[in-house]
């Protein structure tokens, strides 16, 4: 198989990437900056149709994870790169007759703010998706899954629920270096059940996805661990294996809740003062209610559908996180 | 005017037809009516159901009934004329449009219909008598009859029912101008129905002008003699009594307007009619019970599209030989060893022998049927266990009537429910109880038994209706009737018995109905399980059994306890109860037995020395450790222990020895022995996904599943709960326990579980009991229990724990800490995966768990489960 990765810079494009390469397939990757992976390489915006075709050529197969993630930063931002930037991947691929897209999404483009108790993916919502990453990525979805109902170009959408693992130098990095400064609340009990996904299984289930794209075309799949845990579980121990001491502090989840609408109000006045916010802010609305709702899926579809289930459980996944952190120390 | 018809949920647009037809007076008038098939269909091919809306609702009350109509069927459900969506007839609210003229509205509209193949009509509310009417004019084509809280006969000396009087008194104004009393109709339901059902339920009636006919159906209650509608009503009523056909009573019992003596008055009409009463559910039963569209449709096809051949309903036989009564070993005592003791009560030495229980027995029954009860009426017995009651009990089956034996366990509440529904003809019961029956609301006349003096005892015991609790008679006055009294006939073989009620511990408590015949089985069953011989007598600390010791033909002794509080039996109490009566068995439960342990060294030597001759002693009514039973051991040296197996429906299955439950070790689940002599016991698979159907019943080994029973003393079926008898009994003549488990390789049988406590993990089915079992052996939890979260199917599984403080005590929770700590959990984790593959998502800590009323040992994990539910999804975290 030939297959082009977009955002291949990140831990799940890099080890898709990786992964595909090393079962013997032809794997060009597409990012802005270099991904030192040791493969063809396109660099370019995912935004720019030269670079974008240049990237496709040749390809039958594309998996698409090139996206802006972050939880803040301009709507125009967002639409240009996740919304026009699949325009611009779908166009490629069609001029090079690529015949199957895996489309990588999130949960919460079908999902808004409420808990989600074993839940289905659900359609992509723009209309009441919360948060820019998200609306984007809802009409991205709808556009993708809707070139698969064209012609024989065949796409699945797959969303990956809070991918974490070895190498991951934003989420977990993150939650690390906040416990370490004593500034990891858990907001409310720290109950609420949250789906995580680890990462080797996240990368199985998008070489599963990219194989079965033709069976499961059409269809969007949440994919986790099938492995819900308190979120304050889940916080605690990714602290305790970067080193970090575990959580204490609880804050109820009304004052988070307002805490972080608060928040999005100063963020948004400083942005349309031209501040440009290099780092995220501490705790958004959006934030909290992730944070202090119970996030967690239906499993059977998904693993019927894409012929895979995960090879890591948490209970593996936390001390391979640690063991990598005794040898890679948070900076 | 003629509004269109909004969308709504649950109601699909096809449905929705409108038709000319002429009314009453001869006027066309347009009607809407859902309707599942269009005009050009061919006729159904089994038949039409006819649902007929009442006062103030619409068609839209049988939305379920259409949507889960059977193949075959075409259901038509109508807005009666001024109602819903239809046309106004003609009428005020001084002369309201009559109920004769609804009866003739429908028939006009089914005429127009064309509606010729078998019909079943389904009322509800005022809309039953207008189906019923409708009915009685079609009795051609009338394949069946479904009626819902309604009624055909009121008693209007009393008064109309209290919920409609305002009603029916400022009619204008409640019903017309104001729509408080279409809101009121889904209000009765509480909050159980959601607001935009309620308000699909008012959408046709915004206006006064769309109220009009709200109002005159409140008008049309005939409550005054010279109503036009009484003599339809009446002739209803007397139209419907004796009628033949398949009949449905349902009923929601919580309804303040038709009340039971309405559902009564029906059932003495139609006596051969089909009860399902659905407890907690209010006036709309089909909104707060929507299980009961189902219910309706598995009833017309169990009764109308293949009716069972007819088993002789009411057999008039009676025994041919005294041996097939279920008290004959009684008699056979009686008549060889008359002197023999038979009973006695240890707290106030209270003897009598064979012959003279006997005879007490035959008096008391000759003298309550020379008071007014005859065979087939139902008696609540409201007495503690010992002399009374038995002769009360042996009373009644000597004469045919059926003795309600409710205890006090299930709580005022589950009590109420329990014994106002029976439909209780006589009451009889000491001060206490009939005190309690009068606050309870229970109705049948009462007859006093009378006890030692007490405060209640002498307000009640002035015999006469000025008694603040009517006291008709006294059990005393009751023996002197019977000495002039004829000899009654002897019931049939197979006559009704009893009403037991189940715990309530899961959902209401049940009625379940015992025939004479299965009473005798059981009795024989544990007479033969201990092995029990004319030369042996048991000391009765477990009250059911208790009753068993005249129909066993064995002697037995009332220990000085409080019985309905099972840990007042001392150790010593036992030791006189065992040489009064020379006992050599004790029945027992975990409760009582604990306190005879924690009370044992207060014995005398001479004590230990009665107790050591017991050679059988019996746990029941719970699961006992085994631990406990070693310590029991150790008090009762010589006695073989045994904890049987069963339930209020089918009193013992199976039975297990200290000796059995050592050699059995740990295993998935709790063992509880072989099942006995003449009890088949089967399996039936639980399906890996709970969507799908249970595997077929099997008796091979480690399959786990619900367990089914088949015996000559499983129930009659359960009182007056005609689908949920359906469903237990959908394998045959036997019953579905709605316990898990399995069977192992040595036919042994291992209780996994409540079926209802299964959590059904994206994996599979796992049953909570082994889990829980391996969870509380972890040092220092004093109990855990396991429940699911989640849609079934997907569900994650969740331990919730109780933990030991230094002294032994519960530890209370701290504010916050509803997640346990990393060392519990991990510990918790560790210890599951030992024995199951499921994960655990999540450990949660309280300081102590809802239990059921009657054993105060039953988890009450429904709302175990519903508080972790809330948890785990971030609601707040208070106490379970």
């Amino acid at each position: 198989m030939r297959v082009l990765v977009t955002g291949a810079s990140g831990l799940l494009g890099g080890g898709v990437a990786t992964a595909l390469a090393a079962r013997g397939d032809d794997v060009t990757v597409l990012q802005r900056r270099p991904s030192g992976l040791g493969l063809r390489e396109v660099l370019g915006e995912i935004t720019d149709p030269v670079a974008v075709a240049c990237a496709a050529e040749g390809c039958d197969s594309v998996i698409h994870l090139a996206a802006k993630v972050n939880v803040t930063g301009r709507w125009a931002d967002y639409h240009r790169i996740n919304v026009e930037g699949t325009d611009t991947l779908l166009a490629a691929c069609r001029d090079a007759d690529v015949s199957r897209m895996v489309f990588v999404s999130s949960p919460s483009v079908a999902h808004a703010g409420s808990s989600l108790v074993g839940a289905d993916a659900g359609a992509a919502d723009p209309e009441h998706a919360r948060g820019h990453y998200a609306r984007s990525k809802a009409m991205a979805e709808l556009k993708a899954l809707d070139a698969d109902a064209r012609n024989d170009f065949a796409v699945v959408a797959i969303r990956p629920h809070l991918v974490w693992g070895p190498g991951d130098t934003q989420l977990v990095e993150r939650i690390g270096r906040r416990a370490r400064a004593g500034r990891l609340p858990i907001i409310g009990s720290g109950a609420p059940l949250v789906d995580t996904l680890y990462i080797d299984n996240a990368v199985d289930a998008m070489v599963a996805a990219l194989d079965q794209c033709h069976e499961a075309r059409g269809r969007a799949l949440v994919v986790t661990n099938g492995e819900p845990r308190p979120i304050g579980e889940i916080l605690s121990r990714w602290a305790l294996a970067t080193g970090a001491p575990a959580p204490s502090r609880h804050i109820p989840s009304g004052l988070a809740r307002l805490t972080g609408s608060a928040v999005d109000a100063v963020t948004a006045v400083r942005q349309r003062l031209g501040h440009d916010l290099l780092s995220d802010p501490p705790l958004t609305r959006f934030l909290a209610e992730q944070l202090s709702t119970a996030h967690w899926f239906d499993q059977r579809r998904t693993r019927d559908a894409l012929g895979w289930s995960p090879r890591i459980s948490l209970e593996e996944g936390f001390p391979r996180l640690a063991a990598w952190y005794t040898l890679h120390p948070l900076p | 005017m003629v509004r269109a018809v909004p969308e709504l949920p649950g109601l699909d647009p096809s449905w929705s037809r409108r038709i000319t037809a002429p009314d009453a007076d001869g006027v066309d008038r347009v009607w809407h009516i859902l309707d599942t098939a269009s005009d050009d269909d061919a006729p159904p091919a089994n038949g039409t159901m006819l649902c007929v809306h009442g006062n103030p609702t619409w068609s839209y009350l049988w939305r379920r009934f259409l949507d889960a109509a059977r193949p075959g069927w075409r259901v038509i459900a109508v807005d009666q004329l001024g109602m819903g969506y239809s046309e106004d007839p003609s009428g005020t609210l001084e002369s309201p449009r009559t109920l004769a003229q609804r009866v003739d509205d429908l028939s006009r509209l089914t005429d127009a219909l064309a509606l010729t193949g078998p019909v079943v009509a389904v009322g509800h509310d005022w809309g039953g008598i207008v189906a019923s009417g409708w009915a009685l004019r079609h009795r051609d084509q009338l394949a069946g009859l479904v009626l819902a809280n309604t009624a055909v006969h009121h008693d209007f000396s009393h008064g109309i029912p209290k919920p409609l009087r305002p009603a029916r008194a400022m009619a204008a104004l409640t019903c017309v101008r104001t729509s408080m009393f279409v809101r009121a109709a889904t209000a009765l339901s509480g909050s159980r129905i959601p607001r935009d059902i309620r308000d699909a339920f008012s959408a046709p009636y915004p206006d006064a002008a769309d109220r009009r006919f709200v109002g005159q159906f409140v008008a049309d209650i005939p409550a005054e003699p010279s109503h036009p509608s009484r003599a339809a009503l009446d002739e209803i009523a007397v139209g419907l009594t004796g009628l033949e056909v398949p009949t449905l009573l349902m009923r929601g019992a919580a309804d303040p307007v038709f009340s039971e003596d309405h559902f009564r008055d029906l059932q003495a009409r139609l006596p051969g009619a089909d009860l399902q009463r659905y407890e907690g559910a209010s006036h709309l039963v089909t909104e707060d019970a929507p299980r009961s569209a189902e219910d309706t449709w598995n009833w017309v096809a169990d009764r109308i599209e293949s009716p069972a051949p007819e088993l002789s309903p009411t057999p008039s036989s009676a025994p041919a030989e005294t041996t097939d009564l279920a008290w004959s070993e009684l008699l056979r005592r009686a008549a060889g060893t008359p002197d023999a003791l038979a009973v006695v009560e240890v707290a106030n030495g209270r003897r009598l022998s064979f012959a003279q229980l006997e005879a007490d027995i035959a008096l008391v029954g000759a003298g309550l049927v020379a008071s007014g009860v005859e065979p087939g009426q139902r008696v609540a017995l409201l007495v503690p266990p010992g002399i009374d009651l038995t002769v009360a009990l042996y009373a009644c089956w000597r004469i045919g009537a059926v003795v309600v034996v409710a205890d006090a366990g299930l709580g005022p509440r589950g009590m109420r429910r329990a014994l106002r529904g029976a439909g209780i003809d006589h009451v009889i019961g000491i001060g206490k109880g009939l005190a309690a029956v009068a606050l309870l609301g229970v109705p049948g006349r009462r007859i006093l038994v009378e006890g030692p003096t007490s405060a209640l005892g002498s307000l009640v015991r002035r015999p006469g209706i000025w008694g603040p609790v009517h006291v008709a008679d006294t059990l005393d006055g009751v023996r002197l009737m019977g000495a002039d009294a004829p000899t009654p006939p002897l019931p049939p073989v197979d006559a009704e018995a009893a009403v037991l009620f189940t715990s309530g511990a899961t959902g209401p408590a049940k009625g379940v109905v015992y025939r004479s015949d299965q009473i005798r089985a059981q009795a024989g069953h544990i007479k033969a399980i201990y092995n029990l011989s004319d030369h042996d007598a048991f000391v009765a600390a477990f009250a059911p059994f208790a009753l068993y010791g005249p129909a066993m033909g064995v002697a037995s002794a009332v220990p000085d306890m409080d019985v309905t509080s099972p840990s007042t039996l001392t150790a010593t109490g036992l030791a006189e109860a065992v040489s009064a009566a020379g006992a050599t068995t004790v029945f027992a439960s975990p409760s009582s037995l604990r306190n005879v342990v924690a009370t044992a060294p207060s014995l005398s030597t001479g004590q230990r020395d009665t107790l050591s001759g017991v050679r059988v002693a019996m746990s029941a009514g719970a699961p006992i450790p085994v631990p406990l039973l070693e310590s029991v051991q150790m008090v009762l040296p010589n006695a073989e222990l045994h904890t049987p197996y069963g339930m209020t429906e089918c009193l013992a299955v199976s039975d297990i020895t200290l000796a059995g439950l050592q050699a059995a070790g740990a295993g998935n689940g709790v063992c509880v022995g072989r099942p006995l002599a003449g009890v088949e016991v089967s399996i039936a698979p639980l399906p890996q996904d709970p969507s799908q159907p249970d595997g077929d019943p099997t008796k091979d080994p480690d399959v786990t599943g619900e367990i089914i029973v088949a015996a000559a003393h499983v129930k009659d079926h359960y009182d007056q709960l005609w689908a949920t008898q359906r469903a237990s009994s959908r394998d045959g003549d036997s019953h579905r326990t709605g316990d898990v488990g399995h069977l192992d390789t040595e036919g042994r049988l291992w209780v996994e579980g409540r079926r209802q406590h299964v959590v059904h993990a994206a994996s599979g089915p796992l049953t909570p009991v082994a889990l829980e079992l391996a969870l509380q052996a972890i040092p220092g939890i004093r109990d855990a229990a396991i429940v699911g979260v989640g849609p079934e199917g997907t569900q994650a599984v969740v331990a919730i724990m109780i933990v030991n403080d230094a002294n032994g005590e519960p530890v209370k929770r701290r504010c916050g800490s509803v997640l346990a700590g990393r060392p519990l959990s991990r510990a918790v984790r560790m210890a599951a995966a030992e024995v199951s593959r499921q994960p655990i998502a999540a450990v949660l800590t309280t300081s102590a768990f809802p239990v059921d009323v009657r054993h105060q040992s039953k988890v009450d994990r429904a709302r175990l489960a519903q508080w972790a539910t809330g948890v785990l999804a971030g609601g707040p975290v208070g106490t379970p």
